[in-house]
């Protein structure tokens, strides 16, 4: 049975990468105990795989993985389960229970949005601008930035992979639960809905770097706070959020 | 949500920042306002080797399963996070709380190996306090080390307030309840350090005096005052079976260099091998309960969620329920699909039969530790280990699928010969003809290959061979080269491999390993030329550590290559590590007629460990 199981990642645990995110996720799953499915061999691995990977230094309320088990409880069991296991910084929102054919996270992901938010203490005298002026630099037709490569560099236009993009006060972010951001002096951010995965793959930082740009000022990375809000896959008709994949297993 | 020690921007522009955020799996938070004892227990090196040290999660569960007491982790902050510190004025952090150093009242360190000395200024430094003892504030907290490099603490003496000698499950209760009646208004650091000179197994250098002779060895070495012991027991485990063990260890995010949950099976080694200080200060051999180890091995499992285990001790070979623990393994672990990691047994048919059940054959070597070459050289340093048994070993290995085999050896150990060391090529050859006579063409999987390696051997303190003479660098050198050579006269010289280890960092181990108080300043000098890392390659300098003993005129063939009188007053003499100085005097002799001393089990030979009253010195092992 294939599950889906979606989680926040946020506080300090914003610095555990990728990998290790996957390593804590493998233990949590023995300690609570669940019935996971293991590779054959002299070192049975878990069957788990990772949606979209997050980059350091980004909180997040709409993090997945998908898993292969042999049995299942609940959705409500299994997200208490995990939870009992899990530290500060890191929360399971949802387990869903996947239709036999359905593909894997990291296949099917074409989109995540995004609140990114001025850090408290920084940027004080630029803020006015940067909310101010949001608007202009996304009506412009192109944002070309520069992509290097090892070899190569090129001009890359970022505009066609902004689905959306807007200053928002928090409180006006739908899903936007505020105690997993950072400390912040302004309670409103940039929320920008990109297109991601292995075609197209946008992450918010390069979308503000080219804004800074825009505006003819330094582009000051720490002074920024990545909050990703949820990851998208594209189910043929429309976009929507990859728990709608699965069903929710209830006790009937 | 806690508020971390560094800023977003410092975490974000060094190395896994993971290093310093604590929060992992079973780490212990508590209310600062609630205990009166904060401890930070220390490890001298980067996080990854510190985190997978098994003595420091005993130690970290021991004292946070007292309600009176808080420890919290630190380990040495990478060079890059290090400069960060100084610049910035950041102190040294607990990883739990990530309050500054300057909140606790024990800064523990342990020892582990001489190339970390420099990083054990590196913690005392960046914690905020003086580095030398003498210089310290009334209300810095106190500085207490412990480990296996306790057993000579005189090169760091006078950086230390309390050396711990012994395992650390005996007098921390002590030791924190003296502290407790001392806090207070009125506390006074050296009343309080006196009074703790007074408990068995605690050592205060700044209470001891030491005089030199004019040949620079010790003329004497005496208490300051008549209430304060002149020798330090070693404190040991007398009863496993009620002692703590951390069934909860804290789970890294990150790799570590042990990353699995480690299962102490047995202390201590009945093989007295002479070159080996942790088979002497380990002694007497205490075996666990196997049944206690069947239930830690389980809830150790279900409270990590670790993929693998592995047995931890000096020589799991010799841990008489070998057998059923790890049939009990292989089946519970099975059935938890979680890996077994084998310790390196002794190759016979039994370690053969194991490991075929657990690892995979083609991806494994099997590993031997002749540790010389020849027969003679190995009755010099008693290890009880033949030609015939290695050949069969390796035959029995071949037949089984094996084609991999690492051999260890030491050059450089006393009385040794070119005669003895040409048998390492020679040995190699042998296990390779083995692999050709015992599997037909039509049999074979692949083909044999035989990895041989040389480090360079340290004579240590409480060794039978601590009166020995260290071998040069250029005679190292010269027997690395001529062994190297004598591998490709080999008739399967395709087949064989021989590597060697760099020197220098050995030269600087044997000066530290059996150094004294005069060392302390060329270490301080060191350090403050920035000399941190001195385990890393990479960060290691020689020529800093040459030109620090000469500024301070300290001739270093007086530590490494002078033969020790007989009845030479050693800077470790004062500890009483159970086995006698005569008994060592004894196996020393014995050493230079080659004659081979039985193990515990065959035959007590009376090193003196007996006085502790447990472990293989008595009929009822466990």
């Amino acid at each position: 049975m294939k599950l889906r199981i979606k989680y926040a990642k946020y506080g300090s645990l914003k610095f555990i990468g990728h990998l290790d995110v996957m390593r804590f996720f493998q233990k949590a799953i023995r300690r609570a105990g669940l019935d996971v499915a293991y590779s054959q061999g002299f070192s049975p691995h878990e069957l788990i795989t990772f949606a979209a990977p997050l980059g350091l230094s980004v909180t997040s309320e709409g993090e997945y993985f998908d898993g292969e088990f042999n049995s299942v409880t609940t959705t409500k069991d299994m997200v208490k389960r995990l939870n009992e296991q899990m530290v500060e910084g890191m929360e399971v929102l949802d387990v869903r229970l996947l239709k036999k054919e359905a593909k894997t996270a990291m296949a099917v992901v074409s989109a995540s949005d995004y609140v990114v938010y001025i850090k408290s203490g920084y940027l004080n005298d630029k803020a006015e601008l940067l909310f101010n002026s949001f608007d202009a630099f996304m009506s412009s037709d192109t944002i070309e930035i520069l992509k290097k490569s090892k070899k190569t560099e090129k001009v890359v236009d970022i505009k066609p992979m902004i689905i959306k993009a807007a200053v928002f006060p928090f409180d006006g972010i739908d899903g936007l639960s505020k105690e997993y951001l950072g400390e912040r002096d302004h309670e409103k951010g940039f929320f920008m809905f990109l297109k991601t995965g292995s075609e197209e793959n946008l992450k918010p930082e390069l979308v503000m770097e080219a804004y800074c740009k825009f505006l003819d000022i330094p582009y000051e990375p720490h002074a920024f706070s990545v909050h990703r809000l949820e990851t998208y896959m594209n189910d043929g008709e429309s976009t929507v959020p990859l728990y709608m994949a699965g069903e929710m297993i209830s006790d009937e | 949500m806690r508020k971390l020690a560094l800023s977003d921007e410092i975490l974000m522009t060094i190395e896994k920042p993971a290093r310093y955020i604590g929060g992992e799996v079973n780490s212990v938070m508590k209310e600062a306002d609630d205990v009166d004892i904060r401890f930070l227990m220390c490890f001298p090196d980067v996080y990854e080797v510190g985190m997978s040290h098994l003595g420091i999660q005993i130690l970290y569960d021991m004292l946070n399963k007292r309600e009176d007491t808080w420890c919290e982790r630190a380990y040495s902050p990478w060079p890059d996070l290090d400069k960060v510190m100084r610049e910035k004025n950041i102190k040294l952090f607990g990883l739990e709380s990530q309050e500054s150093a300057d909140h606790f009242d024990f800064i523990g360190i342990t020892l582990q190996y001489e190339m970390c000395y420099t990083n054990i200024l590196q913690m005392i430094d960046l914690s905020g306090i003086s580095v030398y003892q003498k210089d310290r504030k009334n209300d810095d907290p106190i500085v207490i080390v412990g480990g296996p490099c306790a057993y000579n603490p005189e090169p760091i003496a006078d950086f230390i307030d309390i050396v711990y000698i012994g395992e650390g499950e005996t007098v921390y209760g002590s030791l924190i309840e003296l502290y407790k009646k001392h806090q207070g208004k009125d506390y006074d650091r050296n009343s309080f350090l006196r009074e703790a000179a007074k408990i068995p197994g605690l050592y205060v250098p700044s209470l001891y005096d030491v005089e030199y002779n004019d040949d620079k060895t010790i003329a004497s070495f005496e208490p300051k005052y008549d209430d304060v012991p002149r020798t330090v027991l070693k404190q040991v485990v007398t009863d496993f079976s009620k002692t703590t063990y951390p069934e909860k260890p804290v789970v890294p995010f990150i790799k570590t260099i042990q990353d699995r949950a480690v299962l102490e099976i047995m202390r201590g080694c009945i093989r007295g091998c002479r070159f080996c200080q942790a088979g002497a200060i380990y002694r007497p051999t205490r075996e666990k309960n196997l049944e206690d180890l069947k239930r830690y091995a389980i809830e150790m499992i279900e409270n990590t969620g670790y993929e693998e285990i592995s047995l931890s001790s000096l020589s799991s070979s010799d841990f008489t329920k070998l057998p059923e623990l790890l049939d009990f393994l292989i089946e519970e672990m099975g059935k938890r699909k979680v890996n077994i990691s084998l310790p390196s047994l002794r190759i016979d048919a039994f370690s053969l039969d194991v490991m075929s059940k657990v690892q995979d054959i083609k991806k494994t070597s099997l590993t031997f530790a002749p540790e010389a070459g020849s027969q003679k050289q190995r009755d010099v340093i008693n290890k009880g280990l033949t030609r015939d048994i290695i050949l069969k070993g390796a035959r029995d290995a071949f037949i089984g699928g094996w084609t991999k085999v690492k051999l260890y050896f030491m050059l450089g150990q006393p009385f040794e010969t070119y005669e003895d060391i040409e048998e390492i090529a020679k040995l190699s050859e042998a296990i390779s003809e083995e692999f050709f006579d015992a599997v037909p063409k039509d049999q074979r999987k692949g083909m044999v290959e035989v990895g041989a390696s040389a480090s360079f051997f340290v004579p240590k303190p409480f060794t039978p061979f601590q009166w020995a003479p260290m071998d040069t660098m250029e005679s190292f050198t010269n027997k690395a080269h001529f062994v190297k050579d004598k591998f490709r006269e080999q008739l399967n010289k395709k087949r064989l491999k021989f590597s060697y280890h760099a020197a220098d960092v050995s030269l600087l181990e044997g000066i530290l390993a059996r150094g004294d108080r005069r060392l302390a300043p060329a270490i301080y000098e060191v350090y403050k030329n920035g000399g941190i890392f001195d385990a890393w390659g990479e960060y290691y300098s020689h020529e800093r550590w040459m030109e620090a003993f000469e500024k301070y005129g300290i001739d270093i063939s007086f530590y490494l290559t002078r033969e020790r009188a007989d009845d030479e007053i050693f800077p470790w003499d004062f500890i009483d590590a159970g086995v006698t100085k005569r008994f060592l005097l004894n196996e020393w002799k014995n050493a230079k007629k080659g004659i081979v001393t039985p193990n515990c089990r065959e035959k007590c030979s009376g090193c003196g460990a007996a006085r502790f009253g447990s472990g293989v010195c008595f009929k009822n092992e466990t």
